[in-house]
């Protein structure tokens, strides 16, 4: 009896905890900012992928190496997330704070062209992209320096917009005929992808005639570690300092010197980065591909909703009530 | 910020359309590698010669390219575009080229609906290759009707349907699901617990395990649903466990990504294979590849072909499709049952005579009955209840992420649509070369 309601407990934690994972960074990013980003599912999808790709690597490297991917996978989850986040936030969201609608749209036809990029990306597309970004933001920044710029600008643009699309356009044609499937083939395609855990983490604790998953545990422990570093970050860093009085008075922190668009850049791509942990983890439980973020971006902001706006204490609260709740429904009816 | 000012707008508009015409540019530049012919280019760029009846013979492919379904349809686009290539590069049917047309069903039912009307109406093609869910067919099987139209369904799905418009190249139940059963009672036990996704094709499917399992002098222990694409399935392996205490069989009606969270954290929770062996009908070789074969060693699936079934045209089937979609590819049932289709509807053509233009498809379909073909998974023969008969296997995953085939039936299993264990349609048949009855298509033997 008691070791059924451990195992009840556990499995409710369990579920708080990866609810909570991966609503963490958007209790940073819609909690503190204030931007609803319906592409933060996505960001854990590029996390999972990452993933999926250290995972890959490692395996090359033998069966000693492979046991510790994880680690790297975390970190490289993290990093790409950041960076992908960095890019929207100075792409697209910096255009549109405080205006929530325009937003959530954009950041949805975001998550919309990440879902199928994964799927379709291959080396012509990649090349192609290349191609058109090198000559389409470098012309624009060549242009930029002549003093009549804001002149001849949509000139410049009507210009250079079509030619470099076209010139990309012949490379990507001139490559998939030259090289055929070498390059045409899909890097990950519409299949999802298999995420092995390390033999470690495989298997579980026997506890009476039960068993907890080492992954759930592995799970919540990295939840504990992120809560407590992000609490010490926003807390006791000074850029935490900085983040919170921006979210707080944002005009008053710029007359007093803070960069409000540096912050706002740093604390969106931490949120994102945090999505990108949460979807290497969750990759350990769940399946990875294109529609991996679509699993969780409802019920990641049903917790920041839950637990408060703007509460990151809520969060947790909210994460697990919601986990715990869950478990007994699912259970019991 | 003063809202989106005019120029501001001229400028991401322009970038977001430049943008989006070099993603189509750059897509339909692999489309045109991977079915290189000179059909795919015309149909690629839009200028098809003519209609029906010009130099090549236009078929619909519908299947989802987009959405949660692509996962699995676009590999069985893949496997139809292999075998319409290989038809043309033998020299086509009835000396034309076969030109496929491409819809995306987007995994979206109406949609589905929508495209099937647009290639009977506006492409004009004689046949439609297409649909994975149960519940795309059905949402497309009032529209071949209603244009007395045909379409090749290459997918195992739950039966208790005959159209006279639907050829369905996949397995019915008793061509996969009842023998699984039989097989599981005989070597694995007869206490079954019942887990699959909350649509059409598992909750009829398990109304069929139920009655088998009850007839055979088992049990059902108990029987879960989870929604489409859920993942958290810790709170049905507890119960699983509650049910089972000392082990049992687990029937696994599951689909998609759900299937990759049950089999991981079953791993996790202990219940393993040799204790809590389970049968999967939607585990074949590519799930494998995405679940991770470390997960599913030693656990069963019932299907009609396996990439491991060794036969020669299997092999020239594997090598064909390796040769054009690269190395690292697997073949599965459903593919194979895609190639199928075409291979049965090109011979059916010839023995017509004819395309089949609306007028005269009745011709191609009749002339489809009886079509054998030497498929990869055996030897194949179209019956007059527009279902195929097959051999039946049972496959346990093995350590390199193929089946190990442990149960084959000696011969081609005959289908039947219309379940006999179920009370509401024991006793019906379905022969569409009937003519004295009032309904081919169910009728009281």
């Amino acid at each position: 009896m008691f070791i059924s309601f451990l195992d009840g407990l556990f499995n409710g934690l369990s579920i708080g905890s990866i609810l909570l994972l991966a609503a963490l960074g958007l209790a940073i990013v819609f909690g503190l900012m204030g931007v609803i980003n319906m592409a933060h599912g996505e960001l854990m999808m590029l996390g999972a992928y990452t993933t999926f790709v250290v995972q890959n690597i490692f395996k090359q490297w033998g069966e000693g190496a492979f046991e510790f991917y994880i680690f790297f996978a975390l970190i490289a989850a993290f990093i790409v997330a950041a960076l992908m986040g960095l890019l929207l936030e100075r792409g697209v969201i910096r255009y549109l704070y405080g205006r929530p609608l325009e937003t959530l749209l954009a950041t949805w036809g975001v998550s919309l062209i990440l879902q199928q990029f994964v799927r379709s990306v291959n080396w012509v597309l990649v090349a192609g992209l290349a191609v058109f970004s090198l000559l389409y933001f470098g012309g624009m920044w060549l242009l930029q320096r002549r003093s009549d710029f804001e002149r001849i600008r949509n000139l410049a643009i009507g210009i250079l917009l079509p030619l470099s699309a076209l010139i990309a356009l012949l490379v990507g044609r001139i490559m998939a005929t030259t090289y055929e499937l070498a390059v045409t083939q899909p890097w990950f395609g519409a299949q999802n992808k298999d995420v092995t855990a390390p033999s470690w983490l495989r298997g579980g604790l026997p506890i009476g005639g039960y068993q907890l998953a080492y992954t759930r545990i592995f799970i919540m422990v990295l939840t504990i570690l992120c809560v407590v570093g992000v609490y010490l970050f926003l807390q006791r860093s000074p850029w935490g300092l900085r983040i919170r009085s921006v979210t707080q008075n944002r005009n008053m922190s710029a007359c007093l010197g803070i960069p409000t668009k540096k912050v706002d850049a740093l604390t969106f791509a931490l949120g994102s980065g945090l999505a990108g942990v949460a979807g290497c983890a969750l990759s350990l439980l769940g399946s990875v591909g294109p529609n991996t973020g679509q699993n969780y971006i409802v019920s990641a902001f049903m917790v920041v909703v839950v637990g408060g706006v703007g509460k990151l204490l809520g969060s947790i609260f909210g994460a697990l009530a919601i986990g715990i709740t869950q478990y007994i429904m699912v259970l019991e009816f | 910020m003063s809202g989106l000012g005019r120029r501001k707008f001229l400028i991401y508009g322009s970038a977001a359309l430049g943008t989006s015409v070099l993603l189509k540019a750059c897509a339909s530049g692999t489309t045109d590698s991977a079915a290189e012919s000179p059909a795919a280019d015309a149909a690629a760029t839009g200028e098809s010669p003519a209609a029906a009846g010009g130099e090549t013979i236009k078929v619909g492919i519908l299947h989802s390219l987009s959405g949660t379904m692509a996962i699995s349809e676009k590999s069985v686009v893949d496997s139809t575009q292999l075998a319409i290539k290989q038809i043309n590069d033998a020299g086509g049917v009835l000396g034309k080229q076969i030109e496929p047309i491409l819809e995306d069903g987007a995994s979206d039912w109406p949609t589905f609906a929508e495209k099937a009307r647009k290639l009977i109406e506006e492409d004009q093609v004689v046949v439609v290759f297409g649909c994975w869910t149960s519940a795309s067919r059905k949402a497309v099987l009032p529209v071949f009707e209603e244009k007395n139209h045909m379409l090749y369904y290459p997918v195992q799905y739950e039966g208790q349907e005959c159209s006279k418009n639907i050829f369905y190249t996949g397995a019915a139940p008793n061509q996969q699901i009842e023998p699984s059963v039989d097989w599981l009672i005989e070597n694995k036990g007869n206490t079954f617990y019942l887990v699959g996704s909350d649509y059409v094709f598992p909750r009829t499917a398990n109304t069929i395990i139920k009655a088998q399992v009850e007839a055979k002098g088992g049990t059902v222990v108990g029987e879960d649903y989870l929604p489409l694409g859920n993942t958290e399935v810790a709170p049905i392996i507890a119960k699983i466990r509650q049910a089972l205490p000392d082990g049992g069989v687990i029937y696994n009606t599951l689909n998609g990504d759900s299937n990759v969270a049950f089999f991981k954290q079953l791993q996790g929770a202990g219940l393993t294979p040799d204790k809590y062996p389970t049968m999967s009908v939607s585990i074949a070789e590519e799930e494998v590849q995405a679940i991770g074969k470390e997960y599913l060693l030693g656990h069963h699936a019932a299907w009609n072909y396996f990439m491991t079934v060794e036969s020669p045209a299997n092999d020239a089937f594997v090598e064909a499709f390796k040769a054009e979609y690269g190395d690292s590819r697997v073949t599965n049932d459903p593919m194979e049952a895609g190639y199928i289709s075409v291979n049965i509807w090109k011979q059916a053509v010839e023995e017509a005579g004819s395309e089949g233009t609306p007028t005269d498809l009745e011709a191609v379909r009749t002339a489809a009955y009886g079509q054998e073909f030497d498929a990869p998974g055996g030897p194949i023969v179209m019956t007059p209840n527009h279902h195929i008969s097959k051999t039946v296997r049972i496959g346990e995953v093995r350590d390199d992420g193929l089946f190990e085939i442990v149960f084959e039936t000696p011969g081609p299993v005959d289908p039947i649509p219309w379940n006999q264990y179920v009370a509401e349609t024991k006793g019906f048949s379905c022969d569409w070369t009937k003519t004295d009855v009032d309904n081919p298509g169910k009728f009281e033997i």
